[in-house]
């Protein structure tokens, strides 16, 4: 299968890239790591007019920390964030969700900005990035703006990046003491593609738990947080117990996707098992 | 069209590809290296793996245009004077392969594997060549093959018996 035929252009700067996608509008679609894109383009799902590279791109790249917020450039690879020791210590579930996507030319291609600009309804970085509260810089001709998790996944496919804008960088929590997050999935076994994911981040303070967000990815058309699972767990101490009933209404309130793979009610029901594997998880790395 | 100047197992070419050409097709239809192979075309099964500037990629899902500069070495750049490459002698002496579809996939995203990771486990060997399906095999001898090559590159000794 070969794309339609289109124009392509490398981008060498993110003022270069903000030009071409105002040049050409909807025409254009920017490329990363190309994995979810080229695909679709094959099946003609997609057919822009204008590719635009921006994997060369040198200011997309980059990880540091700046106090009590790790900054990952848009343009670094799975593989790159999953073998960092930087973000190993400083957020280490970011670590542990990009190791486990698709397989290891998946990682040495896809992009952490790719990912969550294409916001796949089964793509795993979508429900960490709503669990651990992230947030993207995004930047257009006319300057910058941040775009918080909760802001950000509008509908299936769909972001609340707006045309003309491209996300340079992704800005995460530095994990402190009392503070954990973890991420379960049910994967597809050939494509590793989440069927159901449940990402969970929690704060246990002084025995309890003090905050906790939990996002499900993979079951729906787009990553929706739990609040009735946060709610009912704050407060407690966050034991099996708790966890357990907490998580009897996860995935009540939400919308399902069945396919070939896993009916909706299958779904539903992994949901409610990744959400106290996730938060077990989450809370044993808190406490320790 | 582009213009890319690549060099391709040590080999440099100036070609002309349309912009939609995937790098599989040019290295198969424009170099006639017909080793690297095309399987399911969506970037599941391996069969078309390759090293672009050493890292492993699936060139059914990269553009050539992307390749501009870039070293790619693909199966048939492995063996050197004549001799076979330790992962293609593992291959051999191990029976990893039967068909012999995903083969170069295999041998390249190993070589990758490898590279990084010199004393791999089993389940590591597993997990690196996850991106790579065999039909025939059942994955058992593919390990074997991989072990066996890991322990000749690390100058141990090698038998297809122990691996």
């Amino acid at each position: 299968m070969i794309p339609a035929a289109f124009e392509y252009v490398k981008a060498s700067s993110v003022a270069q890239a903000i030009a071409l996608l105002n040049q050409h509008g909807e025409d254009a679609k920017v490329i990363a790591g190309g994995h979810s894109l080229l695909p679709a383009m094959k099946l003609r799902l997609s057919q822009p007019a204008v590719l635009i590279d921006i994997a060369a791109v040198a200011e997309l790249k980059g990880i540091k920390i700046n106090g009590g917020t790790l900054t990952i450039g848009a343009g670094e690879t799975y593989h790159a964030i999953a073998t960092s020791s930087t973000v190993k210590n400083a957020c280490p579930v970011i670590a542990a969700c990009t190791g486990q996507i698709g397989d290891i030319q998946v990682r040495n291609a896809g992009t952490i900005g790719g990912a969550l600009a294409h916001a796949d309804p089964a793509a795993d970085l979508t429900a960490v990035f709503l669990a651990i509260g992230g947030t993207v810089t995004v930047q257009n001709a006319g300057g910058t703006r941040t775009i918080a998790a909760d802001d950000m996944f509008v509908s299936m496919l769909m972001t609340s990046l707006e045309s003309g804008e491209l996300i340079t960088a992704v800005n995460v929590p530095v994990m402190s003491k009392g503070q954990g997050a973890s991420y379960a999935k049910l994967k597809h076994p050939a494509s590793r593609y989440a069927i159901v994911g449940v990402a969970a981040s929690v704060t246990v303070a002084n025995g309890v738990v003090s905050a906790c967000r939990v996002a499900v990815t993979g079951a729906g058309p787009q990553a929706v947080r739990q609040p009735s699972v946060e709610k009912a767990l704050m407060g407690t101490a966050g034991d099996a117990a708790a966890i357990k009933a907490a998580c009897a209404s996860a995935g009540a309130d939400m919308e399902y996707l069945g396919d070939i793979h896993a009916s909706e009610d299958y779904r539903r029901a992994m949901v409610k098992v990744y959400a106290a594997r996730a938060l077990t998880d989450a809370i044993a790395a808190a406490r320790a | 069209m582009a213009k890319i100047t690549v060099t391709v197992n040590g080999t440099s070419h100036t070609s002309d590809v349309e912009d939609r050409t995937l790098l599989v097709n040019y290295l198969r239809e424009q170099l006639n290296l017909t080793g690297t192979h095309v399987g399911c075309d969506t970037s599941q099964c391996g069969a078309c793996v390759v090293l672009v500037d050493g890292k492993s990629v699936k060139s059914c899902t990269m553009l050539a245009a992307r390749c501009e500069g870039a070293a790619i070495t693909t199966i048939e750049g492995l063996s050197t004077d004549g001799s076979m490459h330790p992962l293609q002698e593992g291959f051999w002496e191990c029976h990893g392969l039967q068909c012999g579809f995903c083969t170069p996939g295999m041998i390249m995203a190993a070589t990758d594997l490898l590279k990084q990771n010199p004393n791999p486990t089993d389940e590591e060997i597993r997990h690196g060549l996850e991106g790579n399906l065999c039909r025939c095999t059942g994955y058992h001898n593919i390990v074997r093959s991989v072990q066996y090559a890991a322990a000749k590159m690390r100058g141990e000794a090698v038998s297809s018996q122990n691996a």
